[in-house]
């Protein structure tokens, strides 16, 4: 009996029977540890349509932000101090919160050479992680699944809350699972004739698509019963906000606190292409951001989680440094990233802000690849083999 | 080599080679030869002239040429005039791929569509483009390369508009040489830069038609591929089809299309020959294919993973549909990965397995389901960036994502003719019409066992009977193959 673990134990009773006949000693675990520390999660929130990283980010000592961006600088009695030269935007006070408390890690000037400013191709770079110059058709946490989960029982390793999977998680031979609510997946999944086909569907086929639809078939149905199944062990007690990114971070969270397989999690966040009106826009959807985090971070906290996970933010890339005559910013190159955990050996701002003497065509010049972003964090915190998922070499930081 | 029946091989034919056929077509093309039912495939209905799918005339859009100086309110208009053109021109598109009576055409279309991959929001762009594309689906390849870049369309996609001779821009040059003839690997960045040089000067004006400017070209001798001279864009293009390379670079993507994912090295070597001595008749290669026996081999018949294009089409084509609003075809395309008008990257689709993932395959085995029992669309598609570098167009990219956003939890309101389907079943005996049904719809039929689609069909009636397997049979991964 003790040698299993509360969540097992939860398992193979009845879980109404398990919560009132819970005998006293396992009760006292209640605030403790609901998964055994160590396994380590990764959280990626993208900033779709190209979040403006100098009014996120903001070098508010420096003139020629203010000269570039008349009406669209962020004001320094505004912006939240970070330090000497840097501030953060005001509408993103839960990540200042998190930044006092050293949660919080700031990388600057990320980019990849020669840049592309359209949307659909830039995303496309950073969810393939490929060179500008060159188009893969699969995704780094899609390689990520082809390199770890080969033959793997439940291949939840990597799920996105979202109705449509993104092609970061889609692998040569492994994809991730697009999942909004695990209810619905399971109601979907659930259909008595798909699992009836599935059944009748017993001999290896000559055709090896036939082979490949049902085994993609068969593992959505089985991995739906399993996410629902883990879905159901934990349900937050925490407020988390009711937009949609803190519906997703909340669903995130329950998954996150069940013993799932699961190591990284992908959710998107926008639209951030701010053309026109910027400022109302990105203030909101910072709003959202700040106020989803932070009631996730404190959900991880209050469970002893925060330790195991990291937060990835990115966007496709930043904004012109002038604004333009709408009030908004057009197309730009390198951007900020955020880098969130209770484990992190950098925190802080880790390297320079933003240098505005150094434009190119009025453009900011990227410091860091992203890809040595990927190479860390599959490195260093997936204990991924990450120059092969990422088919190069990229150095690696030092945040975690 | 496994032999297959007739009705298989020629239902085969009409997927590859179209959006399948039903029952009365197949029956009556199985009474016939091969090559009489190939060529009808190639040639299409004799008094064919190309219908065109167009949504706009030139003269309807304002001039472009003030658009620096139009109002607020003139812009606005042109944008929506942009965006809904676009989705006309996607919903024309789809309507012709299912009614057509020269499917191929539409058919290859839909494979250079993928191939010369391009995004524009100028909804006039995007209509010469497809034309020109259909216009040329099954003639010269040479002919289609050459109109497909002089384009506006790619022209501006591929930023030649900035390619000047003080400044070259690379990017056309580069993709011309990459994927539009040779592929990877064949050419080396000096070829590229030379060929930039070459394509100086192509541009488009402001109505939409190619223009050379001579200031801008940089006439001085460029060497590319082993050759030197004082080229231009059309020498570009010459010397490219002069390589062999190009040829077996479009056989092997369309073996690949039209045959199987896999490569047969020793096929596609034959039929990139053919297809360079005839001057890259694109009819000749197609021909060459449809005809082998090889193609009507057991291992390649229903091993294809169906595009969201041909699914829908599919679908549609065995039971014909009419929707309430016809750009919910939009959210469906966008659910499932293949919008029209909006290929993923220059690269165009990936096909194949890419198609299939846990969510899209759910998705599309509920398809039937959701048009046929009129069911609720509960799959929220993901939003579309706006293409373009520029601010210009993205409102337009806004009012589309609020489309497909609005689509959500809707019902999808399709009136279904059923009964020419129903009567094509007219002779079959009730004992084997699930069998039959099966037969029809599936190219690997013996797989669905009728017991199966016995416990879950309407028996109270004939009709009920035969709808209810059909949309069950439809809702197979089998029927994503094709």
């Amino acid at each position: 009996m003790l040698i299993l673990n509360r969540r097992r134990f939860l398992q193979v009773g009845s879980l109404a029977s398990a919560a009132v006949l819970m005998p006293k000693f396992l009760k006292a675990l209640e605030t403790g540890a609901l998964v055994p520390p160590g396994n380590k999660v990764l959280v990626i929130v993208q900033l779709s349509g190209g979040n403006d990283g100098l009014n996120t980010i903001i070098p508010y000592r420096n003139d020629i932000y203010y000269r570039s961006r008349p009406a669209l600088g962020i004001k320094r009695e505004t912006a939240l101090s970070l330090n000497d030269d840097l501030g953060i935007h005001p509408s993103l006070d839960g990540l200042k919160a998190l930044y006092d408390d050293g949660s919080l890690g700031i990388l600057n000037n990320v980019g990849y050479p020669n840049p592309d400013r359209s949307h659909f191709r830039s995303m496309d770079i950073w969810h393939s992680a490929s060179k500008a110059e060159e188009i893969w058709s699969d995704g780094w946490v899609g390689r990520y699944l082809d390199a770890q989960c080969n033959g793997c029982d439940k291949p939840t390793q990597a799920l996105e809350i979202d109705d449509t999977l993104s092609l970061a998680l889609k692998g040569e031979h492994n994809k991730g699972l697009a999942l909004t609510d695990p209810g619905r997946l399971s109601n979907t999944s659930n259909d008595r004739f798909f699992k009836d086909l599935l059944q009748q569907h017993a001999h290896e086929d000559e055709h090896h698509n036939v082979e490949y639809l049902y085994k993609t078939m068969g593992e959505t149905i089985s991995s739906a019963a399993y996410i629902q199944q883990q879905f159901k062990t934990y349900q937050s007690k925490e407020n988390y906000p009711g937009t949609e990114l803190g519906r997703n971070m909340r669903t995130i969270a329950n998954l996150i606190m069940s013993d799932i397989n699961t190591k990284v999690y992908y959710v998107s966040h926008g639209s951030f292409d701010t053309h026109v009106n910027q400022q109302d826009q990105q203030a909101r959807l910072f709003k959202q951001l700040s106020d989803a985090l932070t009631v996730f971070t404190g959900d991880l906290k209050k469970n002893n989680r925060f330790q195991d996970v990291v937060v990835m933010t990115f966007s496709e890339f930043g904004r012109r440094v002038s604004q333009n005559a709408s009030g908004g910013t057009d197309h730009g190159t390198a951007n900020n990233m955020f880098l969130i955990g209770g484990a992190l050996k950098r925190q802080g701002v880790l390297n320079d802000g933003p240098d505005l003497m150094n434009l190119k065509d009025g453009d900011l010049q990227y410091k860091v690849d992203f890809k040595s972003v990927y190479a860390t964090l599959l490195d260093k915190w997936l204990g991924a083999n990450d120059k092969m998922i990422l088919k190069s070499d990229y150095a690696k930081l030092d945040f975690i | 080599m496994p032999v297959v029946a007739k009705k298989l091989e020629m239902q085969h034919l009409a997927w590859r080679a179209g959006f399948g056929e039903t029952l009365p077509v197949i029956s009556d093309w199985e009474r016939r030869r091969r090559k009489e039912i190939v060529n009808k495939v190639l040639i299409g209905p004799k008094r064919a002239e190309l219908e065109s799918i167009d949504v706009i005339n030139a003269t309807d859009l304002p001039d472009y040429r003030r658009s620096k100086d139009m109002t607020a309110e003139q812009r606005k208009t042109v944008n929506e005039m942009n965006t809904q053109g676009i989705k006309d021109l996607s919903v024309a598109w789809m309507n012709m791929m299912q009614k057509s009576d020269h499917p191929l055409r539409e058919k290859m279309s839909l494979f250079w569509h993928g191939h010369f991959a391009c995004r524009t929001q100028n909804v006039l762009f995007n209509q010469q483009l497809i034309s020109e594309i259909r216009n040329n689906a099954l003639g010269n390849f040479g002919d289609l390369l050459t109109a497909v870049s002089k384009s506006p369309a790619m022209l501006q996609f591929l930023n030649n508009q900035q390619n000047r001779k003080q400044h070259p821009n690379e990017n056309f040059a580069r993709e011309v040489m990459e994927l539009f003839t040779m592929g990877r690997g064949h050419y080396a960045e000096t070829d590229i830069k030379e060929a930039a040089r070459a394509f100086t000067g192509w541009g488009f004006d402001e109505d939409g038609q190619f223009v050379f400017r001579e200031k801008q070209h940089d006439d001085g001798i460029k060497n590319i591929l082993g050759k030197s001279g004082n080229y231009n864009g059309d020498d570009v293009l010459k010397i490219l089809l002069e390589q062999k390379q190009t040829a077996t670079f479009i056989t092997t993507k369309l073996f690949k299309y039209f045959v199987d994912d896999t490569p047969d090295d020793t096929l596609i070597q034959s039929l990139s020959e053919k297809f360079y001595h005839s001057g890259y008749d694109i009819k000749t290669l197609m021909r060459e294919i449809f005809m082998a026996d090889w193609f009507y081999d057991s291992k390649y018949i229903g091993n294809r993973i169906k595009s969201p294009i041909e699914l829908l089409v599919g679908i549609r084509r065995t039971v014909p549909m009419a929707f309430e609003q016809e750009e919910t075809m939009l959210v469906f395309q966008r659910i499932l990965g293949q919008m029209l008008f909006y290929p993923p990257n220059v690269a165009g689709w990936p096909g194949g397995r890419s198609w299939i993932d846990s969510s899209s395959l759910m998705f599309r085995m509920r398809v039937p389901q959701v048009i046929l029992y009129s069911q609720v669309l509960n799959v929220r598609p993901k939003e579309l960036t706006p293409e373009m570098g520029d601010g210009g167009n993205y409102k337009m990219t806004l009012q589309i994502n609020d489309f497909l956003k609005r689509q959500f939890a809707k019902k999808v309101n399709a009136r279904i003719d059923w009964d020419p389907y129903v009567q094509g079943y007219a002779d079959v005996p009730r004992e084997n019409l699930a069998d039959t049904i099966a037969g029809v719809l599936l190219q690997q039929p013996g797989n669905i066992k009728k017991t199966l689609l016995e416990k879950y069909a309407d028996t109270s009636s004939r009709e009920g009977y035969i709808k209810t397997v059909t949309i069950d049979v439809m809702s197979t991964p089998e029927y994503q193959l094709c």
